[in-house]
This record gives structure tokens, C-alpha cells and sequence, in this order.
């Protein structure tokens, strides 16, 4: 076996040229079919590790797949808000532990403004149950206050006590948005966490309504710059909407009951969904493309396999000589099989090996731009379990394909006796 | 062992659906003998040859090659029998290409573990003794590509690996048909030292009468083959 392996790699190494182009034709469809499977299995693993600890995520009604991407990743917007009674009476519902009120629609250099309170740093969690931690400085105190992700800190280089100003909705305008009247000052900088909290500037919600006075009708009054901030201060700040409501229960075991109730409650309409619950049916959309994308670069992969064969059985002729040779000097018909196999086997697995290898650096390069484009880090794409699969496969496949030439070999080395053929 | 190296008789071959191209009545060598078999182009020579080297099985009448019956071996068998006490010379091309010289001579090593153990630990070494006792000896010459030797180093690369491990019987399919008369005459000298040496028998076949004398016996294949072919 040892001795067939070598000869199988002398074999190859005379032939580099043409090997080698058949092995970049594995590595590439390798490539392809994991590079589809890992995007698609880091997306899933950086989506779901995203949220945890929240049982249910409340919001005016509308898609739930909608509601999960514009509250948690920051993706879309909001249709409409819930209003604050409806929120206070959401909030003191016995069968709920605790509540994060979010005001979202406000933006800062391209990165999302949340209004929230106390609570969201409290309560908040995101993959296997970590806490949101501050790394630097402290929470809100003051009402022009903002706590930003640690890539907001990186990306405009702020600091604790470094002021920015937010701009209404969601440009990416540093004039004329509108809040330059009500400039902020960094307080604190959480640590990072992988998920979009690292894109995101938290204030209180009280700012956040601070700073829509004399926004009342949508857009500026040309007044609201004559309103000093010392008077705002005295104004009551209670926010008169919020855009979603995290909710934590006190028995989980009560989330389907809970739900209902909320989703066909009497006053203000509402929609409840459990962020698992809609994830699962945002990969549910996904899954059609996600299978055509693989159905795809197995059959590239397939491409690439046989394109193994091809060279080994147009490569035939020109060997018979060889084959007779080695039978001459005592190889079974057996050996002659072995060795086209076991050729055919070498160029598989050092293609799919290099496919492999393809794939990892790839992601290296990729993954860090996904997580800033979409502070979602790309879980799960280490070299692991799934890429071994593809390797054993390929060589398997490569092996079996490899039998074809062989068996051709094998049957000619029978018929041929010990006469040399050109 | 007093048996002979080969004794055919009534040996019938006939590729498949074609009319028998062998008939052989008689035809023997005695271990350690040099035999010289003549015929022309077509006539038979290789698939005589083919047949003692197991790689083909007769239709009907006796072979036995070292006492064994040929007719009756699996095809396994014939393999190992050829694999632990032949060697082969093919009349040109004989090398496989992307082995060394040295890799070229001890491949009959790597399918037959009795004769490797008859080498000895050091094959490469017994390989680059019997290159050198048939005239290639030095690094720049055995770490060249096979395919850049000249016809006739090539044909001793040949022998050595036929002689290698000392099989019983070496038979030699035309080995010097590509060669210059001086080279032919010294390439077969070489080659019944060796086999001497190393006590095999020696089955030398071509179409080129003038060579018989260099052998122990001489034997036309048209003579004890009943067969009639168009050649
Ligand atoms: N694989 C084969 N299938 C069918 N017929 C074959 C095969 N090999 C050889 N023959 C036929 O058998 C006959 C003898 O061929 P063989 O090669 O034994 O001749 P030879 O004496 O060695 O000739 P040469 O001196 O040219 O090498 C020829 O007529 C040839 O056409
Ligand atoms: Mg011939």
C-alpha cells in the first residue's frame, strides 16, 4: 500500500503540470461549497448568539422577522411605536420580571442612536447569557449623556467626554440632521460583544425626547433652536412613545400565554414574538436560496471530481506502456487498479485540502469586514467537523471516480499480456 | 531442486477469437542455461513469452515453470511466481518515467517482498552494484530522468532490474533489437555475466540469427511450433 502510495505520487509529480491544474479545479469547487456552508452557518451562529434572556420582544404590529430585524440588528425600521401607557401597562403586568423600553429612528455618523434606560444594561444579553459591560467611563446620569459600542468608540475615535451631535433618522450627514442644538457628551464605552450593540450610540429616553422638542410635527420648527437647553431641562422629558419592549418573564413557562395575551390585547395593537421563534423563520426564508447555493457547488464539486477522472482515463493511453511495465515486473492487475485509485484518491484530498485552506483564509480576510458592515461576528467558521466531512467526501468521491480509469486499466493489463503497446 | 526452469509441451495459445498463434510440441530450459529463441516478426515470440511469464494463461497442453504448473495457477499465483523468480527485459521503453534509475531497478522489490528480502536492508545499493558491473556508474549518470538515457544505458538500466534479487529465470524480449552492433554485442555479454552470477536461466529472444552463438542453445520457434500463422 505505502509502496503503490508512492509510486501513485511519483506518478503525479511527472505530471504536475496537468495534476495541478485538475487540483485547482477541486480546491476551487471546495472552496465554493464550503464557503456557501460556512457563510451560511456563521450568519446563523452570529444571528442567534445576537440576543439572549429575552423572552419576548413587543412592538407595533407588523412582520415578525420585520420587528426582530430593526429592534435587535438594527436592520430596517420601525412602521409604528407603541405608545407609553400601553408600555407602562405592558411593564406591570404580573407575569413580567423586567422590561427594556427602546426608542430607535435617530442616527449618529451612520451609526444607530437607542433610547433605552437603566434596564437595558442591566437586563440585556446577548450570546451564551453574557452581561453588557461598560469598559470605560459609566452609564448615562445626565440627560445629554450617551454610552457607545466599543466599534463607535474605535471607528470615530471617541473617547469618555468626547461630544457628538445625533442627527434625525437614519443619514449619514454630519449637518444639518437636525439635533446639532442638543450636542451630547460620551460617558461611557461598553466593551465589546460581536453584535450590534458595538454599532450603537445608547442615550436615555428622556434624550431622546429632548431632543424632538419642536419636532412634534416631523420636522423642524424653526423655533425649537430658540428653546434653550436649560429650558428643556425643565421640561417633562417622559417619552411619549417607544419603538420596541424587551421583556423578561418571571416563569418562562407562562411565554405562550403571555404572548397571546399581549397579541390580542384590548387597547393599542401589539405584536409579541419570541426572538428563537423568528429567527427560525428568518432562516426558513433563507433556506430556499441557501439550498439552491449548495445544491449548486455540490455539483460543482461533482464538476470538479470528475474533471479528475477525465485526466486520469485521457492520460490512459499514453500509460499503457507504463502499465505493462509494472506488470512485467510483477504488479497484479490488482496494483495496476491500486495505483490509478489511489492517484485519482492524492489529487481529491490535496484538493480539497487546499480548498479547505482556501476557505479559512478567506474568512479571515472576510469575516472582520461582515462584522463591521454588520457588527454580526461570523460564529463557528473555525477549521472543524464540516470541513473534515468535505475532505474524507472528496477523497472518497475522487477514490470511486478513480476506479473508473482503473478498471480500464485493470481490464487492458489482463488482455495485453506482456507485449508493450504504444 | 533438479526440476528445469521451463518445460512446455503441447502448449496451445489462441488470442481470443482468433485461430491459435502457438501450438508448441516441445520446448525446455534447465536452470542456469542461456537459450537463444529465434522467429520472425508475428511469429509468436511474445506471447510465448507472456505465457511463461504468467501474464497469459494457455488453452490447453503443459507449462511448468519452476515445477509449477502454469495451467493450473490462479491468476494470483502466476503474479507471485513472476513477481519472486522473473525478471523481464522488453525489447525497448522499458523504464517507467518518473522513476530514478535506481528507482527503476528495485521496483521488482515493491511487489515482491521475498525477493526484496533476498536483496538484503540496502537495495539501492545492490541496485547501483549491478548498474555498475553493467557499465553505469556515477552520480551525474543514475540522477538523470530515465527518459534522458541513451537506448542502451537504458537497456542495462533494464537488466539490472531483471537481474535484481536474482531470479530464477530472465527472459529478454528482443532487449537489443534499437541497439548498434557493438553496443548489441556488449549489452548481451553484460547480460549472460550477470545472469551467470547471479545463476539465472536466460531466455533470449529475437529475430536476429546472428546472435545465436552467443548462447548455450539455439531453438527457431517455427521449428517446434505447429501453429501456422500469417505473418
Ligand atoms: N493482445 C492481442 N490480441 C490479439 N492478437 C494479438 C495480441 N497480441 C498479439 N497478437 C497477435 O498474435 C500474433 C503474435 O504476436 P507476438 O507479439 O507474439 O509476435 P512476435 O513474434 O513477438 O513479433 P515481433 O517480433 O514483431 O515482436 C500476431 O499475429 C499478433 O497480431
Ligand atoms: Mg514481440
Amino acid at each position: 500500500m505505502s509502496a503503490l502510495l508512492s509510486l501513485a505520487w511519483r506518478s503525479l509529480m511527472n505530471r504536475k503540470g496537468s495534476v495541478l491544474l485538475t487540483l485547482m479545479a477541486v480546491a476551487l469547487s471546495v472552496a465554493l461549497f464550503l464557503g456557501v456552508e460556512k457563510a451560511r452557518t456563521g450568519a446563523r451562529e452570529g444571528f442567534d448568539s445576537t440576543i439572549s434572556g429575552t423572552h419576548l420582544i413587543v412592538g407595533a404590529p407588523t412582520g415578525s422577522v420585520n420587528l426582530l430585524l430593526y429592534s435587535v440588528f438594527r436592520m430596517g425600521n420601525a412602521t409604528a411605536e407603541i405608545s407609553w401607557p400601553t408600555y407602562e401597562q405592558i411593564a406591570a403586568r404580573p407575569d413580567i420580571e423586567w422590561t427594556i423600553p427602546v426608542s430607535l429612528g435617530d442616527s449618529h455618523r451612520g451609526f444607530r442612536v437607542l433610547g433605552t434606560n437603566h434596564s437595558y444594561f442591566e437586563h440585556y444579553k446577548y450570546g451564551r447569557n453574557a452581561s453588557l459591560r461598560i469598559a470605560e467611563g459609566e452609564e448615562f446620569s445626565d440627560l445629554f449623556d450617551a454610552v457607545i459600542g466599543a466599534d463607535v468608540a474605535r471607528e470615530l475615535g471617541y473617547t469618555v467626554g468626547t461630544p457628538l451631535i445625533l442627527s434625525h433618522g437614519l443619514g449619514t450627514a454630519d449637518f444639518g440632521a437636525g439635533h446639532e442644538n442638543r450636542p451630547f457628551r460620551v460617558s461611557g464605552i461598553l466593551a465589546p460583544t460581536g453584535t450590534p450593540v458595538d454599532r450603537t450610540v445608547h442615550v436615555s429616553l428622556e434624550a431622546i425626547t429632548a431632543i424632538h422638542v419642536g419636532w412634534e410635527s416631523g420636522a423642524k420648527n424653526p423655533l425649537s433652536d430658540s428653546i434653550s437647553e436649560e429650558t428643556i431641562r425643565g421640561f417633562n422629558l417622559t417619552p411619549k412613545t417607544v419603538t420596541v419592549v424587551f421583556v423578561g418573564l418571571k416563569n418562562p413557562g407562562t411565554i405562550l400565554r403571555t404572548r397571546r395575551e399581549i397579541n390580542t390585547n384590548k387597547g393599542e395593537a401589539l405584536m409579541a414574538i419570541m426572538p428563537g421563534e423568528a429567527l427560525k423563520e428568518l432562516w426558513s426564508v433563507t433556506a430556499m436560496a441557501e439550498r439552491a447555493l449548495m445544491a449548486v457547488s455540490v455539483f460543482v464539486i461533482a464538476v470538479g471530481v470528475v474533471s479528475i477522472l477525465t485526466s486520469i482515463l485521457t492520460s490512459l493511453n499514453e500509460r499503457r506502456r507504463e502499465m505493462s511495465i509494472l506488470r512485467a515486473t510483477g504488479a497484479r492487475p490488482g496494483h495496476v487498479f491500486g495505483l490509478l485509485t489511489l492517484e485519482a484518491g492524492l489529487v481529491g484530498f490535496l484538493g480539497a485540502l487546499a480548498g479547505i485552506v482556501i476557505v479559512h483564509v478567506l474568512i479571515a480576510i472576510a469575516g472582520p469586514m461582515v462584522t463591521q458592515r454588520y457588527g454580526i461576528s461570523l460564529g463557528g467558521t473555525g477549521p472543524g467537523y464540516m470541513d473534515v466531512m468535505v475532505l474524507a467526501g472528496v477523497t472518497l468521491a475522487s477514490l470511486l471516480a478513480g476506479a473508473v480509469p482503473a478498471w480500464a486499466a485493470f481490464r487492458r493489463s489482463l488482455a495485453d499480456g506482456l507485449s508493450v503497446r504504444l | 531442486m533438479n526440476d528445469p526452469a521451463i518445460i512446455a509441451e503441447d502448449l496451445v495459445f489462441a488470442w481470443p477469437g482468433h485461430a491459435p498463434v502457438l501450438d508448441i510440441s516441445r520446448l525446455d530450459l534447465a536452470r542456469g542455461e542461456t537459450l537463444f529463441l529465434r522467429g520472425p516478426s508475428g511469429s509468436g515470440k511474445s506471447t510465448l513469452l507472456g505465457l511463461i511469464a504468467g501474464v497469459l494463461k494457455a488453452g490447453s497442453g503443459r507449462l511448468d515453470v519452476l515445477g509449477h504448473d502454469m495451467n493450473s495457477l490462479s491468476g494470483a499465483a502466476r503474479d507471485r511466481l513472476r513477481a519472486d523468480h522473473l525478471g523481464v527485459i522488453f525489447q525497448i521503453f522499458n523504464l517507467v518515467p518518473y522513476l530514478s534509475v535506481t528507482g527503476n531497478v528495485t521496483l521488482p522489490l515493491l511487489f515482491s517482498p521475498e525477493r526484496k528480502k533476498r536483496v538484503g536492508a540496502d537495495a539501492a545499493a545492490e541496485a547501483r552494484r549491478l548498474l555498475a558491473r553493467l557499465g553505469l556508474e556515477g552520480e551525474d549518470l543514475l540522477s538523470r530522468r530515465v527518459s534522458d538515457l541513451s537506448v542502451g544505458q537504458q537497456q542495462r538500466v533494464a537488466a539490472a532490474r531483471a537481474l535484481i534479487g536474482a531470479p530464477d529465470i530472465v527472459i529478454a524480449d528482443e532487449p537489443t533489437s534499437a541497439m548498434d552492433s557493438d553496443t548489441r554485442d556488449r549489452f548481451i555479454r553484460l547480460l549472460k555475466e550477470e545472469a551467470g552470477a547471479a545463476g539465472s536461466a536466460l531466455l533470449f529472444v529475437s529475430h536476429d540469427l546472428s546472435l545465436a552463438s552467443h548462447f548455450d542453445r539455439a531453438v527457431s520457434l517455427g521449428d517446434i511450433n505447429r501453429a501456422k500463422v500469417a505473418a
